[in-house]
């Protein structure tokens, strides 16, 4: 059977497909050219492909002045180095500027495996989520990818993709519709809403597996915009199903479960348990190892689901 | 250049300085050294240099400035004012409730401004990333870039400097407005930066030092830069901070001050030569 190709072979085969179509599309790498998939841009489009080295800060302020011109800039890091190693100039120069610069970030949360905690964010997205006109999104496989590449790049304004670059598994329906900034639901439920991304998709439809197993009817929701929050889904599944937990491969610390918490504390307060990592840092290991070891895996899932029913029952 | 153009040139430089010293004075505070010494470097720029057209800020084939120093918004502001692109009458509002001339220099807000600067050490890599995507537009834009002194202590303005280097960016004309003061005290006393212009060769860069309130000097470095093929430019403006603010010219204090009325009507009449 021939494997799908990897997630930044899809989306470097989109750019430069939709180079083709549209001048102003610019790749901008701060030598991580090979991680990020993008060599074959640069090969296409050798004027268009910019590399600044190992120099993030200047990075996103060359992308910025492409965008100030009227290019479209797609300037990549690995998460941690393309939000908090240059934060400031993604606030000041792209953000506060408003300026229209996609920002890609590869290897989210444990997916940078033996790289370690140095180069394991569980913050960045909590970090862009915070920025005003930034855009956050997570498109957990070239499925969705696919779908949500052509809305990120119609949209006038900057946005962080976390996008997790080896992915070769497919989690969703070929052909199902994804819209940036509405939640996309995966499996109707009645009794318990499970709201996850990118990584956690698998995991939590398995959970969701299980629990019917149990007789329990998990609806789960795929918030793959992280912002702007989708709040019409997220408090209609609340009032439908009562409870809720939020699966990220991210800090539970300003990420998924922060954003559910805020929008149904205002408009339908259930009980609400996160999954993800629970306020440390990152360590070397597998993927596979380091979800286990942070209680991020289907059974964990599980019991969260089962204790937030439980909740519900006690209000 | 011709003695009655440079002449002119003077006399547009002492009149921005009075548009700078009224708006912050007016206010009562402000950044007026770092507005001050950049007046006729941005005078030069945009009455002598620069491609532009004040009836449409956002032509496409336009000359691009970028402030990197944004404190010294003022000092731009007075320049856009006298050039037609808002009313002079808007140099009143600095700073005030909804202003559309805020301290640092906003692309958002300002007809005329072409990058949003404040956070220091951020504007010469923008000014870069304009001028690769001028080049590649093959349009003969080109792109002016002031960055500050203490501002040239953060790392960024280094990392753009190879960048600008290795791109060839010779579209791309920089200048320090090399005052020598910066908040703590003097740049030698909190962390030197000499040899600066050696840093900038070393770098790649054509280097220029000059007078940096000589207009006809400044005018020629600018033309004699962009014969350069290949390499940005690099003007190292030796300056006096708040160049033209009797009460506060050269001190370290002229960052950002209160300013008393008397104070901004006495600079104005001493620059007029009233006094």
């Amino acid at each position: 059977m021939a494997s799908n190709p990897q997630l930044r072979q899809v989306y470097t085969q989109w750019l430069v497909e939709k180079a083709a179509q549209d001048p102003r599309l610019f790749v901008v790498e701060a030598d991580l050219m090979g991680a990020s998939g993008t060599k074959p841009f640069r090969e296409a489009y050798p004027e268009r492909f910019v590399d600044t080295g190992v120099a993030e800060a200047n990075m996103m302020g060359v992308a910025a002045g492409l965008a100030n011109m009227g290019k479209i800039p797609f300037a990549h890091s690995f998460t941690p180095f393309a939000t908090r190693r240059a934060f400031d100039q993604v606030t000041i120069s792209i953000a506060y500027a408003d300026l229209n610069v996609k920002i890609g970030g590869t290897d989210p949360g444990v997916t940078a495996e033996l790289n370690g905690g140095t180069h394991m964010s569980f913050e960045d997205a909590g970090l862009m989520r915070g920025l005003a006109n930034m855009i956050v999104v997570e498109p957990a496989d070239q499925v969705q990818l696919l779908a949500l590449l052509p809305q990120v790049f119609e949209h006038e304004g900057p946005v962080y993709m976390r996008l997790h670059r080896k992915n070769t598994e497919v989690f969703v329906d070929e052909g199902m519709p994804f819209t940036l900034g509405k939640i996309a639901t995966l499996r109707a439920g009645t009794d318990v809403t499970l709201v996850c991304s990118g990584l956690m998709i698998p995991g939590t439809l398995e959970a969701a597996r299980i629990l019917a197993g149990k007789g329990i009817s998990a609806r789960v929701l795929n918030m793959h915009t992280l912002k702007p929050v989708d709040e019409t889904t997220l408090v209609e599944a609340a009032r439908q199903t009562g409870a809720m937990v939020t699966v990220e491969n991210h800090s539970v610390l300003n990420g998924w479960g922060s954003a559910v918490c805020e929008t149904l504390a205002a408009f339908c307060p259930v009980p609400v348990l996160r999954i993800g990592v629970q306020d440390h840092f990152g360590e070397v290991g597998s993927t596979d190892f380091l979800l286990e070891k942070y209680h991020m895996t289907p059974p964990y899932i599980v019991e969260a689901a089962q204790q937030a029913i439980a909740l519900k029952a006690k209000r | 250049m011709d003695p009655n153009r440079i002449a002119f040139l003077q006399e547009k430089a002492t009149d921005i300085r009075c548009l700078v010293l009224e708006s912050i004075g007016k206010l009562g505070v402000g950044h007026i050294g770092g507005s001050l010494s950049i007046v006729d470097a941005l005078t030069v720029l945009y009455h002598e240099i620069m491609r532009l057209d004040p009836s449409n800020p956002k032509w496409e084939e336009r000359d691009r400035f970028v402030l990197s120093k944004g404190h010294g918004g003022p000092g731009v502001y007075a320049v856009l004012a006298d050039k037609g692109y808002f009313p002079v009458e808007w140099l009143d509002t600095l700073n005030g409730p909804d202003t559309l001339l805020p301290s640092h220099c906003d692309r958002l807000r300002t007809p005329g401004i072409d990058m949003t600067a404040g956070s220091l050490g951020q504007g010469l890599s923008a000014a870069a990333g304009m001028a690769l995507a001028a080049k590649r537009d093959g349009k003969g834009v080109r792109v002016y870039a002031i960055i500050g002194d203490g501002e040239s202590q953060e790392g960024q303005v280094w990392e753009a400097a190879m960048f600008a280097r290795q791109y060839q960016l010779d579209n791309l004309t920089a200048f320090t407005d090399y005052n020598h003061q910066q908040i703590d005290g003097t740049i030698s006393e909190v962390n030197e930066l000499e040899p600066l212009a050696d840093k900038w060769r070393s770098f790649g860069w054509n280097v220029m030092e000059i007078d940096g309130h000589d207009i006809e000097a400044i005018e020629a470095a600018i033309r004699l830069g962009q014969k350069q093929k290949g390499k940005p430019s690099m003007i190292i403006l030796h300056t006096i901070k708040a160049k033209g603010a009797y009460f506060c010219e050269g001190k370290t204090a002229s960052h950002n001050m209160p300013i008393s009325e008397e104070q901004w009507k006495t600079a104005v009449q001493k620059l007029r030569g009233e006094e």
